[in-house]
């Protein structure tokens, strides 16, 4: 018997009981449903977050104090625990592949110009920012080279205009935290990345941040370098030098940004991972559903199978039959169900649009393919029934 | 030619064993006509089971045209049920959500012949038991005599050597049944070997031969002329 013969008889078979078919397969398309829409949202997530990610330089690393040990407490043993200073910063510029530091600092303060004040982050660092950051002005510069004290200041956007409602800022000057700034550069909208504004900032040499926090250590340092092959050379190099600086303690933590892309994007596809299989809970149902179902046709169509193996089928056909019917009785809901999830995720995306959706092409074929699977072995039961049927008594049975 | 030695098949009921056939011994040539009769329980279904490969012996040979069948595997017995066998039923047994000519397409579908001759031989044989012009009906819309001929249409398409009919006629008016016994007559006279299992003397002889069963034996073996009716076949059995 062909396989097209199979697929046939199994199908008018099925068209032969709709409303029970219908029944069985709904089951299972509201599983492939719920996985095509929770894993567009899992993936719409994740490649929001690389896109965000994306907004920066590449080949980025971030030295931030402390390290985070499964022994000990850090400073408790050996006296004080090293800080991230500034000169640890400017140390790190002879390193061979580095082409720019960016030694942080942050905190809240409050930005004056005449009667007009607005408390927002004020950022200490340096030049080599603008390109890390991918920062672009839309006036003046970025802060100069270097990493001296200096009474200047670079606006976001959106600071700009508040304080500045009627006129340019550059060359004015700003009051925040008892210093006098001078305005040299504004930078051009950028809305927010990963929950931080860029447009409500200022942006001030990294000394003077040091200086306005009372502040001796930094909050970070951003290194980019030229390759992202020296990635691992930089990350020695620095790890090196630092050491040595820190009495050979390594009391500082070096993430480079691909590490940090990798373990978003493992930490979010295990999540979508997990949602999916919450979702392949519901195909468990569908599943037995088919399993069901089936079971009673087996029981109804016993003088069917007795007849069939009177005109020559062997139990291996009547097995083939009836797996073939329940894996196309799965598959109809598997593809039912995907249609329905694309539907979903389209309305979804089209009735808020800022919803990172992402229908992932890869998930569907594999829900579908599983939605095969799921029917194949819930007709193993049913299948294996009505192969054993002894066909004498399957043909006598009423 | 049908040759069966010792046959025996036992079955086990609530612990107690039931001889449904207990030591056959019998040869039916090739193009016999052949009634077999009995009381209800003697074994006459289950003969024909055996003998149409449906259902196994317990003991004893059964050699098809000079082949062991007895050990035959389910793949090759099935096999032996598509092209050398064929079947009627009392009940007709046609697939309800089938159409006549689907229904005799069956057995050609499981032996894996292409759709297109699938569809001409079916249509040849509907054509040869008058039924060419109901083909695309369902049993639901079909008279009783019509099913059973679209049932003989569907034993014979695959050109078997054995017709078994059970009852053929059991659940079939007088005039319906007339006609598929002349079409039973008319099929062994092409050659077919058959085999009509029935409690109707009336039936039984328009065979050339009749077997008596009682209790899983045979117990008497007698031209069909000769038949007058079951009892007094019984009565002349050796015991």
């Amino acid at each position: 018997m062909s396989l097209f013969d199979v697929l046939r008889f199994a199908l008018r078979a099925l068209l032969g009981e709709k409303l029970r078919a219908s029944l069985s397969w709904i089951g299972i398309a509201m599983g492939i449903a719920s996985v095509v829409v929770i894993t567009s949202v899992g993936d719409g997530a994740r490649r929001f977050v690389l896109e965000e990610f994306g907004q920066f330089g590449s080949n980025l690393l971030q030295v931030s104090p402390g390290k985070v040990e499964t022994i000990g407490v850090p400073g408790v043993v050996g006296g004080t625990t090293h800080k991230l200073s500034l000169e640890d910063a400017t140390s790190l510029r002879s390193i061979p592949g580095i082409t720019g530091i960016a030694p942080n600092v942050f905190g809240q303060a409050r930005v004056e110009h005449g009667e007009r004040g607005r408390s927002v982050f004020v950022l200490g660092t340096s030049r080599d920012a603008c390109d890390m950051w991918r920062i672009e002005l839309s006036g003046g510069e970025f802060l100069p080279e270097g990493e001296a004290r200096a009474a200047l200041a670079v606006l976001g956007s959106k600071l700009a205009r508040e304080l500045f409602p009627d006129g340019d800022a550059l060359g004015k000057f700003v009051r925040a935290a008892g210093w006098r700034l001078r305005v040299i550069g504004v930078a051009s909208p950028r809305g927010q990345v990963l929950g931080w504004d860029f447009d409500d900032v200022a942006y001030v040499p990294v000394a003077s941040a040091l200086d306005m926090f009372g502040r001796e250590e930094l909050h970070e340092i951003d290194v980019s370098f030229s390759h992202a092959e020296l990635a691992d050379e930089v990350v020695a190099s620095i790890r090196t030098r630092l050491s040595e600086r820190h009495d050979g303690r390594e009391d500082f933590t070096l993430v480079t940004q691909g590490a940090m892309l990798e373990m978003f994007d493992r930490v979010l596809g295990a999540l979508t991972l997990g949602v999916a299989a919450l979702g392949g809970v519901s195909l468990l149902v569908g599943a037995v559903g088919v399993l069901t179902i089936l079971w009673i046709s087996v029981g109804e169509r016993t003088q069917e199978i007795g007849l069939a193996r009177a005109l020559g089928a062997s139990a291996g056909t009547i097995l083939t039959l009836f797996l073939a019917e329940a894996t196309l009785l799965s598959m109809a809901g598997g593809l039912a169900g995907l249609v329905g999830g694309l539907a979903c995720t389209t309305l979804a995306s089209w009735l808020w649009p800022s919803l990172p959706l992402a229908p992932s092409f890869g998930y569907a074929l594999a829900a579908l393919a599983t939605s095969a699977i799921v029917g194949l072995i819930a007709g193993v039961a049913p299948a294996v029934r009505a192969a054993a049927l002894d066909p004498v008594e399957a043909l006598r049975a009423e | 030619m049908i040759e069966l030695t010792g046959l025996s098949r036992r079955y086990v009921l609530g612990g107690e064993t039931i001889r449904a056939l207990d030591a056959i011994d019998e040869t039916i040539r090739s193009g016999e006509h052949l009634a077999v009769m009995g009381p209800s329980g003697s074994g006459k279904s289950t003969l024909l089971n055996v003998i149409g490969c449906l259902d196994r012996p317990t003991s004893g040979s059964y050699r098809l045209d000079g082949r062991e069948v007895a050990g035959l595997a389910d793949h090759d017995l099935a096999r032996l049920r598509r092209r050398e066998i064929g079947y009627v039923f009392q009940a007709f047994h046609l697939i309800p959500r089938m159409t006549a000519l689907e229904n005799v397409e069956l057995g050609m579908l499981f032996d894996g012949v292409a759709r297109n001759e699938r569809r001409e031989r079916a249509v040849a044989a509907l054509e040869r038991v008058g039924m060419g012009a109901r083909a695309h009906h369902r049993p639901g819309e079909l008279s009783g005599g019509e099913r059973q001929r679209a049932a003989i249409a569907r034993a014979v398409v695959m050109r078997p050597r054995i017709l078994l009919a059970d009852e053929p006629t059991g659940n079939l008016d007088q005039a319906s049944g007339r006609a598929v016994l002349e079409l039973l007559d008319a099929l062994h006279e092409q050659g077919l070997t058959v085999i009509v299992v029935t409690h109707d003397p009336g039936v039984a002889r328009r065979a050339q031969r009749v077997l008596v069963l009682r209790d899983g034996r045979i117990v008497r073996r007698m031209p069909a002329v000769e038949l007058r009716s079951l009892d007094e076949a019984l009565a002349g059995a050796v015991p």
